[in-house]
């Protein structure tokens, strides 16, 4: 291989990084070179962001060495990796809402003159750069906040070409991202590649894994398991070195069982039914019942307003205009207390601002909603808790497998998991889950469709929301299609593929 | 050795013996205690008594902080509730009997508990910012106390109402028995409840408790509440200290000594975690500056600027970037381990 012959552009030797109870990482090594796209994989707490934390300078390590282009390297601190031309971007974008596009591109680099800010150059530097990534529809003048998390990803991205990377580094970029801002993302990260830029990939997504990159790494357990190059690499044999199982073992991974439909005949009242339901400035006028043991899907894409739909029903936002009737009785829902009441659950699609109570322990984040419900006053005993938490822990698989671990230190899909179980201990009639896997690894997935299933055996109603549109349909009876911030189409569940439903995204009200 | 380091209440402590060994060296009996007259005498003793006022203060205080507010009237509380029960006490028709000292104190409870639910009811049904919200009763309630006392200062002669300042029971002064008695209190209603939880929940991520159901609105509100009786009950130990209410100067600046004593104690400004036993080491490392200050002989100009540098020191310590840089110093690991060092919950 040429690439062996070169030197890489980032070499860790032996790593290692403990926490207290944890071996995060255990003598992992690790290479990237120039011009590749190179996939960090393993399950949920594997070691991928920590291995990346190590390389940027968030974590120190315990042991091991780092070199950048064969220059033995030691970064105490992100900024020291960034000075080496290592450039990450996290998942959660780490740029600044409230400044404009160009203002985040060159921010702490802007061009001077005679000490001020030259904000001409400011601004053809940023179309420079923006042009060179075909990004010049996005205006350099308009506020962050104001683009998708897709665009702000990929103003990220162009931030690092404006300090000349070597490294590019992306911790889960595509979780959030509909197919078309994936393609773009993909786009760009190749003209990065054609330029010699070593670019760090992580994604749960296998699809997007064997499409894009050219060599991965696989972690278990904090443990190195092998390099290889991806087209070496069949998936049943990448999925059985995540996992560490062989390929029989495979098998009960299998994907979740179709969905068997709900009964919702005449004479049945749905658990909800909206009417005309909208708010200002969100979506308008949905009709949608959910009847009880059925599972229903938003599909759409993303900004099309699914959220806004769950947030409505939750009582997050307060509807202005329709109704909502709960088991043929019609209510008012306020307030997310009033929907928890009414025994509707919503889990978010955004964990960190919408979900996690960083602080506190996964026992304390796991009961939340539970305690909530009855009070401050009224203290669920120390044993219960334990009960449930144990429980949970148990049937969701949730690691390190310990209540009093602080969430935040949970990796990205363990908490999610945590959060999700948070809503089931109150055993809810209606569930909504926002984008419930995301950053979930498979395994935990097809788990979590299944347990969707089964829920809705029971009689839970579900509104399932997700961007992949192969999960909606492999999980739901029925689908709503948003545009535009309205329903457009309800499609009964049966033998529907991806493709008619994309049309009928694409072509609007059937 | 190294993980209690770690533990979060390391430095405060620290901080604390340094200053109680500082003292000890240039003040050899400064740590005996003696007994008279059945009653406990000396330097600790003292610091305690005279410490009474801003460790309640500082506990209330705690919980509002936690919930990522602040609460800069609890000095005008402290001069409310005195005036309240001194212009009671001075107006009543028995002005010495242990019945009026018990109404007095009523008085001043109710007129703590109504100041509390207004502050509460500013921050969080009118949404204002708790520190302009409180601004309003800091500023105003001192106005209120002045009514009150009609511009004097009301001096009062009742046995009853002195104790609760000035006496003592089981040995030891009243005042420090009633404050650990709040403390109890506090920490039995937030960690036997699930007050504490909720509290740090909500000064964690409001947005999140939210969508949990949280009920924020009753959280804040008790807080508030919480915050003024303890402010009144302070107020009552320092006007029954010197059996008069001085509406100018009684608790003038303690908001700042009680913020200070939680900040070291190591409860962040920013909400969330809290921890009521740091927030009384940090209102005894303030006390007991007070009282170095004088053991060494420092001149009383020196004394804020003396202040001043140790809490800036015990903050410094505390910040996650200087502990980085301490640790590195030292040549040892990573910022989780710290973090998993304040798991350990505290009360
Ligand atoms: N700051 C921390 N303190 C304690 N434990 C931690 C900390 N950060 C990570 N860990 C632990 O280290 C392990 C690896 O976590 P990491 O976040 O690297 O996983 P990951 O491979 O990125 O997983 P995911 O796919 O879920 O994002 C997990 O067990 C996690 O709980
Ligand atoms: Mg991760």
């Amino acid at each position: 291989m040429r690439m062996n012959e070169i030197v890489p552009v980032v070499e860790m030797t032996d790593i290692a990084i403990g926490f207290p109870g944890v071996k995060a990482l255990d003598g992992v090594d690790f290479r990237l070179f120039q011009g590749e796209v190179h996939a960090l994989m393993g399950e949920n707490g594997a070691g991928k962001s920590t291995l990346i934390k190590a390389l940027t300078g968030v974590y120190a390590i315990d042991s091991g060495t780092i070199t950048v282009l064969g220059e033995p390297k030691r970064f105490s601190t992100p900024g020291e990796s960034q000075a080496a031309g290592i450039s990450t971007v996290y998942q959660e974008v780490n740029l600044c809402p409230n400044l404009t596009v160009e203002e985040n591109v060159l921010l702490g680099r802007e061009p001077r003159r005679r000490g001020s800010i030259d904000w001409k150059g400011v601004r053809t530097r940023t179309r420079e750069v923006l042009a060179e990534l075909q990004l010049d529809h996005i205006d350099p003048g308009s506020l962050l906040s104001t683009h998708s998390i897709a665009v702000q990803q990929l103003i990220a991205i162009a931030r690092s070409v404006e300090i000349n990377a070597k490294v590019l580094i992306l911790d889960e970029p595509t979780s959030s991202l509909d197919a078309d801002e994936v393609r773009q993302l993909f786009r760009v990260i190749r003209d990065l590649r054609n330029r010699r830029v070593a670019i760090l990939f992580v994604s749960h997504f296998l699809e997007q894994v064997y499409e894009i990159s050219d060599r991965m790494t696989v972690l278990r357990n904090g443990k190195l398991v092998g390099e290889y190059l991806t087209r070496d690499l069949s998936r049943m044999s990448l999925i059985s070195k995540m996992i560490g199982k062989d390929m029989e073992a495979l098998a009960e991974l299998d994907q979740a069982p179709a969905r068997t439909r709900a009964s919702n005949g005449a004479g049945v009242t749905p658990f909800i039914e909206a009417k005309g339901l909208g708010r200002k400035g969100s979506v308008s006028n949905v009709d949608l019942s959910i009847y009880p043991g059925e599972v229903v899907g938003l599909a759409g894409l993303l900004g099309a307003g699914r959220t806004e739909i769950a947030r409505l029903f939750f009582g997050a936002d307060k509807a202005d205009e329709g109704s909502i009737k709960i088991k043929g009785a019609g209510q008012r829902i306020r307030s997310p207390r009033t929907a928890i009441d009414k025994h509707i659950g919503f889990c978010s699609e955004d964990r960190k601002e919408e979900g996690l109570i960083g602080e506190l322990t996964v026992r304390d984040n796991l009961v939340l909603v539970m305690q909530a419900s009855k009070g401050w006053a009224r203290r669920i005993p120390r044993r219960v808790q334990d009960e449930l938490v144990a429980e949970y822990i148990e049937a969701l698989d949730i690691r390190p497998a310990n209540p009093d671990a602080l969430i935040k230190n949970l990796s990205g899909g363990n908490q999610q998991k945590v959060l999700l179980a948070r809503w089931l201990v109150t055993h809810p009639e209606l569930l909504i889950l926002d984008e419930p896997t995301r950053g979930i690894d498979i395994g935990a997935k097809t788990q979590i469709q299944k347990l969707v299933n089964k829920l809705a055996a029971d009689g839970m109603s579900i509104l399932f929301i997700s961007s992949e549109l192969e999960e909606v349909l492999r999980v739901s009876d029925r689908v709503a299609v948003i545009k535009d911030r309205a329903l457009v189409a309800e499609i009964n569940n049966d033998d529907v593929s991806v493709e008619d439903v994309m049309t009928v995204i694409a072509g609007g009200a059937q | 050795m190294k993980s209690l380091l770690k533990h979060r209440l390391a430095w405060p402590v620290i901080a604390l013996a340094a200053l109680l060994l500082l003292n000890q060296v240039f003040k050899p009996d400064f740590m005996s205690l003696r007994m008279q007259d059945g009653h406990l005498y000396g330097s600790l003793i003292d610091i305690m008594r005279n410490g009474a006022p801003t460790i309640l203060i500082a506990l209330g205080m705690t919980l509002v902080i936690a919930t990522r507010g602040i609460d800069l009237s609890v000095g005008a509380v402290v001069a409310i509730a005195g005036a309240a029960s001194c212009a009671y006490i001075a107006a009543s028709p028995e002005p010495g009997s242990p019945v009026t000292a018990a109404t007095a104190v009523l008085i001043a409870v109710v007129a703590a508990l109504a100041l509390g639910v207004w502050n509460g009811f500013l921050v969080s049904t009118i949404g204002v910012q708790p520190i302009i919200a409180t601004l309003v009763l800091m500023t105003a309630g001192r106005g209120v106390a002045q009514l009150i006392t009609g511009g004097q200062i009301v001096s009062v002669s009742n046995d009853s109402y002195k104790s609760i300042g000035a006496g003592y029971l089981f040995t030891l002064p009243v005042s420090i028995l009633i404050t650990a008695a709040v403390f109890a209190l506090a920490a039995v209603l937030t960690r036997r409840t699930a007050l504490g939880t909720l509290i740090e929940a909500v000064g964690i991520n409001p947005v999140a408790s939210r969508l949990a159901g949280l009920r924020a609105r009753n959280i804040i509100w008790i807080v508030y509440v919480f915050s003024a009786v303890c402010a009144a009950i302070a107020g009552l130990m320092i006007s029954s200290n010197v059996t008069a209410a001085d509406a100018n100067n009684a608790g003038l600046y303690i908001e700042m000594d009680a913020i200070l004593a939680v900040v070291i104690g190591g409860t962040s400004l920013a909400g969330g975690r809290y921890t009521l036993v740091g927030t009384v080491v940090g209102a005894f490392i303030i006390q007991t500056l007070t009282t170095t200050v004088y053991t060494l002989g420092i001149p009383p100009e020196v004394t804020l600027v003396f202040k001043a540098l140790v809490v800036i020191t015990v903050c410094l310590l505390q910040a996650p970037k200087a502990r980085n840089l301490l640790s590195r110093l030292k040549a040892a690991p990573k910022p989780a381990a710290q973090e998993a060092a304040k798991e350990k919950v505290a009360i």
